[in-house]
């Protein structure tokens, strides 16, 4: 298998490659322009068979995969903030029309203020769109993902996005182990549309009104539901042929842990060396790294994390509810009916780019332990490195 | 090209029993379109009078494969199906020559949907893009688009007291796509059917993108009568307000030329949404209108030399 020193953006990019999809339409945004670029120069110089739609917004890139979609073509696209806060109306539209579209997804803040830097508000933002979402902590496993997404996606008719942190990721070199193309093209398989325009007289997006919406919309969430063990079983099918794990999530070290850590995307890297020097001086601390927020793997999270005395969550994206991030107020609402509760804790930490490194995260840790000494939350939502 | 009763005998596309108003224009568009088409025919539709009246499930009135996306999506989707074609026609799993139609109001054309046509003009897909123009928002109640003309009356340019009806002239969208340098783009009506399934023919017969915009009265919100829709129609081309012409590789030709000269207050006296203007105070704005018209079809002869 051949091992590349690959950026984030690159290995996307290089997946996309092997992938080799019927149809990439895809507008530019920092920072996942270079995937758009690096596919460019696949097409030109004749490595895939893609048709290329150099669209002029991310609004007609997503109008334009969910058109080839229905005409049959395997489909994939690239974007990041604005552009995926541009796409918005269309994302529910995929997913309601189940086209098993893929967008490489790069996490940048929104604007405003306009920052080009790493958050997860863009993802966050489009959460209840319809759309399967998966963060990966590296590169190597943003390429890993985008090859399952694939897989994942065209099972359960659902539209996926696997996303990767800007610039932490996207920019940063790293060693990639990639697979032979041929490998990738049997993993995926070839494409078969559920449907397709050129098959038959269809109509694909007729007015739906009270008679009929709701029901349509609950063989959505149905699908939904599906795709947890869709996940698991591609993670499985990718795991014992090519070696490396991956699932819903991953329990670091949580086993008998009294604070688990959870966080998603690249801080779960830092994190994973604070729980190592902290387990060195006897601290029974754990990381929970999610890598599926849609679907919410709730009733699996509820099995391992009701075990803890503390759950220390690391969100790097606020709600406007004021009642903290988007993967604390699913976790809180997930462990409501569990056995036992732990507490819970919120730390709301980089937006906008902003560095979060081991000290802050040993600090957070540390805080903690204090938390379940005193067996109390004090402040149950908190910034990490903000000037206040 | 067939005759009318050639045509007529081709094989229903687009059924009855849709839900259009009583003398819509928008379903006798695109019968004359199918009919020339035929069956071998992809629909993308925006939102808009026609989507919502064909298809509300489980029915739907389209014999032939039809994708609607969203309102301004009828040129960007059919952009992705026609990359869908071209590449699934390369690796042989799709066969013969199909023709992608988008079908769009002038909301989803001249406005909101003008972005997303542009770029898929400029990127040259082979398809043909059939503009039915009924001169506003017709399908949220009758607002005013850039393509309602001067002096009419819709609920966000209503004939009020101190504003009587829109103010500005209405956006000359051939001129527009033909500036993009699309090889084939034309104007054409329902009342003459002859010339609009000969200019469909071309059009689909023409490599690259390809856009016709049909006026398409609408008798609600033009306000007259459902049976008067082909007359209304014929009259907006003989007053000159809506000139039968087609721009090919940039040449521009004039296709029809009104025999007697009709002034446009005719075809605006049909009109209920014009009816504000028949008084001394707004008389003026009719003669804005007239030296308009004049104007533009001043500009089109030149062109068409």
């Amino acid at each position: 298998m051949p091992i590349r020193a690959l950026t984030g953006n690159e290995a996307m990019a290089e997946a996309m490659r092997q992938i080799n999809p019927d149809v990439v339409a895809a507008y530019p945004i920092t920072p996942a322009t270079e995937i758009v670029q690096l596919f460019a120069s696949f097409v030109a110089d004749g490595c895939v068979d893609t048709e290329f739609v150099t669209v002029e917004s991310e609004h007609s890139a997503i109008a334009a995969c969910i058109g080839a979609s229905g005409a049959g073509a395997r489909v994939m696209t690239s974007t990041s903030s604005q552009g995926l806060a541009l796409m918005h109306e269309l994302l529910y539209v995929a997913a309601g029309l189940r086209a098993p579209i893929v967008i490489c997804e790069v996490n940048r803040t929104l604007s405003s203020p306009i920052n080009i830097h790493c958050d997860h508000s863009d993802t966050m933002g489009s959460r209840e769109a319809g759309w399967i979402q998966i963060f990966a902590e590296d590169a190597q496993e943003a390429y890993d993902l985008t090859l399952q997404a694939i897989k994942i996606s065209e099972e359960v008719l659902l539209p996926i996005m696997i996303s990767t942190d800007a610039f932490i990721i996207s920019h940063c070199m790293q060693r990639v182990d990639m697979l032979e193309d041929s490998e990738v093209q049997k993993f995926i398989g070839p494409y078969k549309a559920a449907y397709s325009l050129f098959d038959k007289t269809i109509t694909i997006g007729p007015l739906d009104l009270q008679d009929y919406y709701f029901e349509h919309k609950r063989q959505e969430i149905e699908a939904m539901w599906k795709t947890a063990p869709v996940i698991e079983k591609v993670a499985q099918e990718f795991a014992s042929k090519f070696g490396r794990s991956y699932g819903l999530f991953e329990a670091y070290k949580t086993e008998d842990a009294e604070q688990v850590i959870v966080a998603c995307g690249s801080t779960c890297g830092t994190t994973r060396v604070v729980i190592d020097n902290l387990r060195e001086k006897g601290i029974k601390i754990g990381l929970l790294k999610l890598y599926a927020m849609r679907p919410f793997p709730h009733q699996k999270l509820k099995e391992v994390l009701s075990k803890a005395k503390l759950i220390t969550v690391l969100d790097r994206s606020v709600s406007m509810s004021t009642m903290g991030g988007p993967v604390y107020i699913e976790l809180r609402s997930a462990l409501y009916d569990a056995p036992k509760h732990p507490l819970l804790v919120d730390y709301i930490y980089g937006l906008g780019g902003r560095d979060i490194d081991m000290d802050q995260i040993t600090d957070i840790a540390l805080k903690g332990e204090q938390i379940i000494k005193d067996n109390k939350v004090e402040k149950p939502v908190q910034y990490v490195g903000l000037r206040e | 090209m067939p005759s009318l009763k050639e045509l007529s005998k081709n094989a229903d596309l687009f059924t009855g029993g849709h839900r259009a108003c009583s003398g819509c224009a928008g379903p006798i568009v695109i019968k004359q379109v199918l009919s020339v088409a035929g069956p071998q025919t992809i629909a993308s539709l925006s939102t808009g009078c026609m989507e919502v009246v064909s298809t509300i499930y489980p029915y739907t009135a389209w014999n032939i494969p039809y994708i609607h996306v969203a309102f301004e999506t009828a040129a960007s989707a059919l952009s992705g199906v026609e990359a869908a074609y071209q590449v699934l026609r390369r690796k042989g799993k799709v066969k013969g020559k199909w023709n992608l139609i988008a079908f769009s109001g002038d909301g989803g054309t001249y406005d909101i949907g003008f972005q997303g046509l542009s770029g898929a003009v400029e990127r040259g897909h082979d398809f043909l893009y059939v503009c039915y123009n009924n001169e506003a928002y017709m399908n949220t109640g009758i607002q005013r688009s850039s393509a309602t003309p001067r002096g009419a009356h819709t609920t966000t340019s209503p004939a009020g007291t101190v504003i009587p009806g829109k103010k500005q002239f209405h956006k000359n969208l051939v001129e527009v796509i033909a500036a993009h340098g699309a090889p084939y783009v034309a104007q054409a009506i329902p009342s003459n059917w002859a010339d609009f399934t000969r200019k469909v023919r071309k059009a689909l017969d023409t490599e690259g993108p390809t856009v016709i915009d049909i006026l398409a009265p609408c008798p609600l919100g033009w306000r007259y009568p459902s049976n008067k829709t082909i007359e209304v129609a014929r009259l907006a081309v003989e007053c000159k307000f809506w000139p039968l012409y087609e721009v090919e590789n940039g040449k521009y030709k004039l296709n029809y030329r009104p025999r007697k000269e009709v002034p446009v207050e005719e075809w605006l006296r049909l009109q209920g949404r014009f009816a504000h203007l028949f008084t001394p105070e707004n008389e003026h704005i009719i003669k804005e209108i007239q030296e308009g018209v004049d104007r533009r079809w001043e500009s089109l002869l030149e062109k068409c030399g």
